[in-house]
């Protein structure tokens, strides 16, 4: 029996436990006798209600710390809006990150600072090299985040809308060798043309970025349609090119006959408004660190 | 419907939105008769004992649920896996078989903050209400969110740990829960970047799964952690805004969890398992309005008190067929 009885007592208690809390409302005139104690109990329910309110906006607005600072632009996937217009219709799927056949995409963490879930290429490590033949990344995006063509009420930045389709070279004598990229995601740059071993006059033999390398790229001359791993893929130039012969889209990067300050000729890769900013001359470039890097969102200036 | 049910029917969803459940003003003829018998019969209360040391606890819903749960984000993880692309995505979005699928409350946050709603992320949402409106909307929670799992393993610790009194439940006020409602749904609309989704534990967690764990799952760690030690499956009570938008749908699903007054011995043995309890105030003495009573739609239709009730007056039921059968 005291099995019972313990259980009816406390179902007692469940039963009256709702109305005690909070006043009941069909009594609004006249306060409910409410004990000392009993009004304590509820001030520090209030209490906890608001911290715990706190803590969880708190955290929330740490989300925001991405927006604020913004210091580390990101690569993000192809067809990307821009920055704010991304973060806000990104749902966070990695739908994007699934289809890419290189891997090249990467959902970004807590302290990646650029929103948590939120995809983007960090092309040094892994480069989009378009293997998939068709942008199936912007196929993929149930949002629209990534997108062929940008909604109406979404203006086009000067300079970030590409001139023409770009042309992939690795489908270059198909019937349609263009992607269906409209925009560029950023622009690549000779950021410390000191270093380039072309600009030296130097070659290259050898395996670039080393043998423990883990990135993937499409060559042609191996396989069609299998990317397969740098470090598998020795190089021997006689004058360093890496960055030119490894872009797969038609007119973005060549190696020109430049002069330098003093008057001397030289060569060096001079990036042309094709480039999409895709990050394979970056992802290959031998030099540690690398001297050509795609910069985020840039735009092409004449 | 009687006129009685369709009162109670409001008062549950105003429940969900965070009001304390009352006693009914009026009871019907039939359940009063039913509430006066059952008072001091001690026939019918040593016949309840007998049914109650008898009954064999059960765990079948409860097994059912977590191998449904495990499976559904473990095809996540295999499909994208091993790419055999079944089910491609998070729990955020996904593509089953081809079909989108979209989390209503990820696709509200989405169409909040960015203003503009293309046909995919339609057709998911569709998809995806028109699924959960047939189970049950906030089946969701207890037969699909991982975050789920979690909790109701800390709860146990919890429980363990408040029995030992080494640890009190300290609650809060669920209006708290509509109101994190509001304020992820205006702060979306304000700054146009969908907040909430940063500290979602359900998308953090099915992310983790997927694509690999990281830092975030430090604050699942912080909420499991608060709820261990300071409040109970609070995160699902009080903040977790998924869970309320699952429950707007089921405010009308006929996937519901349905109360027979009749055998019912009114210990609360129910009430003590259950996630959100205030649905289950019906089984309080005398609160019963008619003598069979569906379940309100902040239910999450785990089924563990269908799983504890010694005498079965708690079951699944879907609605209209159960007249068929
Ligand atoms: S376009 Fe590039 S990033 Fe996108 S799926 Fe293809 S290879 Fe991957
Ligand atoms: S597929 Fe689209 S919505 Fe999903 S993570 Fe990638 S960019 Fe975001
Ligand atoms: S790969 Fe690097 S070092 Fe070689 S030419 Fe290009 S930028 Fe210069
Ligand atoms: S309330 Fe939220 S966190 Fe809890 S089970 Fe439901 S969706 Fe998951
Ligand atoms: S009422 Fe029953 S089925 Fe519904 S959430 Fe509570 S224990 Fe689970």
């Amino acid at each position: 029996m005291s099995d019972l009885d313990h259980d009816r007592s406390t179902d007692d208690a469940l039963d009256v436990a709702p109305a005690e809390p909070t006043p009941r409302p069909s009594t609004p005139a006249g306060k409910p006798a409410v004990s000392i104690a009993k009004r304590q109990t509820n001030r520090r329910r209030v209490l906890r209600t608001i911290l715990l309110t706190g803590g969880v906006l708190g955290a929330a607005l740490s989300g925001f710390l991405p927006l604020v600072y913004a210091q580390k632009k990101r690569l993000r996937p192809p067809g990307a809006l821009d920055e704010k217009d991304f973060l806000g219709s990104c749902i966070k799927c990695g739908q994007c990150v699934q289809v890419c056949p290189v891997s090249a995409i990467k959902l970004a963490d807590l302290i990646d600072g650029v929103g948590v879930g939120t995809p983007y290429i960090d092309p040094r490590q892994q480069a989009c090299d378009f293997s998939c033949d068709a942008v199936q990344c912007i196929l993929a995006c149930p949002t629209g985040s990534l997108t062929y063509h940008k909604p109406d009420f979404l203006p086009v930045r000067p300079g970030a809308a590409l001139a023409a389709k770009p042309i992939l070279i690795a489908k270059e004598k198909d019937a349609e060798p263009t992607l269906n990229l409209h925009e560029r995601i950023g622009v690549a740059r000779l950021t410390r043309p000191e270093a380039c071993l072309a600009i030296q006059g130097k070659g290259f033999k050898g395996l670039t970025r080393g043998a423990d390398f883990r990135g993937k790229l499409r060559y042609m001359s191996v396989d069609r349609w299998k990317p397969v791993k740098v470090s598998s893929h020795p190089y021997d130039v006689a004058e360093c090119d890496l960055c030119v012969r490894e872009c797969p889209v038609k007119g973005a990067i060549s190696i020109e006959t430049v002069f330098a300050p003093d008057g001397s000729k030289r060569k060096s890769p001079v990036i042309h408004e094709p480039c999409v900013g895709c990050g394979v001359c970056e992802m290959v470039c031998p030099v540690e660190p690398g001297c050509i890097t795609v910069e985020a969102g840039e735009v092409w200036k004449i | 419907m009687s006129a009685l049910l369709k009162r109670r029917f409001v008062d549950q969803i105003k429940v969900m939105f965070g009001a304390e459940p009352s006693k009914p003003k009026e009871i019907s003829p039939a359940a009063q008769q039913i509430h006066f018998y059952k008072k001091g019969n001690r026939d019918l209360i040593a016949e309840n004992l007998h049914a109650r040391a008898h009954a064999g606890h059960s765990n079948k819903w409860r097994n059912r649920r977590w191998a449904t749960l495990i499976f559904a984000n473990l095809l996540f993880t295999l499909s994208f896996f091993l790419d055999i692309q079944i089910l491609e995505g998070a729990l955020t979005a996904s593509r089953f078989v081809g079909f989108h699928l979209i989390d209503l409350n990820s696709a509200l946050q989405v169409m909040l903050a960015h203003k503009h709603i293309i046909n995919n992320l339609l057709i998911g949402t569709g998809t995806v209400l028109v699924l959960w409106v047939l189970l049950g909307g906030r089946t969701f929670c207890s037969w699909v969110c991982p975050y789920h799992l979690l909790a109701e393993w800390a709860e146990k610790i919890h429980l363990y740990l408040a029995k030992k009194k080494l640890v009190t439940d300290q609650t809060m006020d669920r209006r708290l829960r509509t109101v994190f409602w509001a304020i992820f749904a205006l702060l979306a609309l304000a700054t146009g970047y969908t907040v909430y989704e940063a500290i979602s534990p359900t998308g953090i967690l099915s992310r983790a799964l997927i694509y690999g764990p990281g830092l975030a799952l430090l604050w699942v760690l912080a909420l499991l952690f608060f709820e261990v030690f300071f409040s109970r499956r609070a995160w699902c009570r009080y903040a977790c805004p998924i869970g309320l938008t699952y429950g707007v749908v089921g405010i009308v699903s006929p996937v519901r969890i349905i109360y027979k007054l009749d055998a019912c011995f009114h210990e609360g043995d129910c009430r003590k398992v259950c996630l959100v309890p205030h649905v289950l105030d019906t089984v309080i003495k005398g609160r019963a309005v008619e003598k069979e009573v569906p379940i309100g739609p902040d239910c999450t239709r785990c089924g563990l008190c269908v799983d504890t009730c010694p005498t079965g007056s708690l079951s699944f039921e879907v609605k209209g067929l159960s007249k068929l059968a």
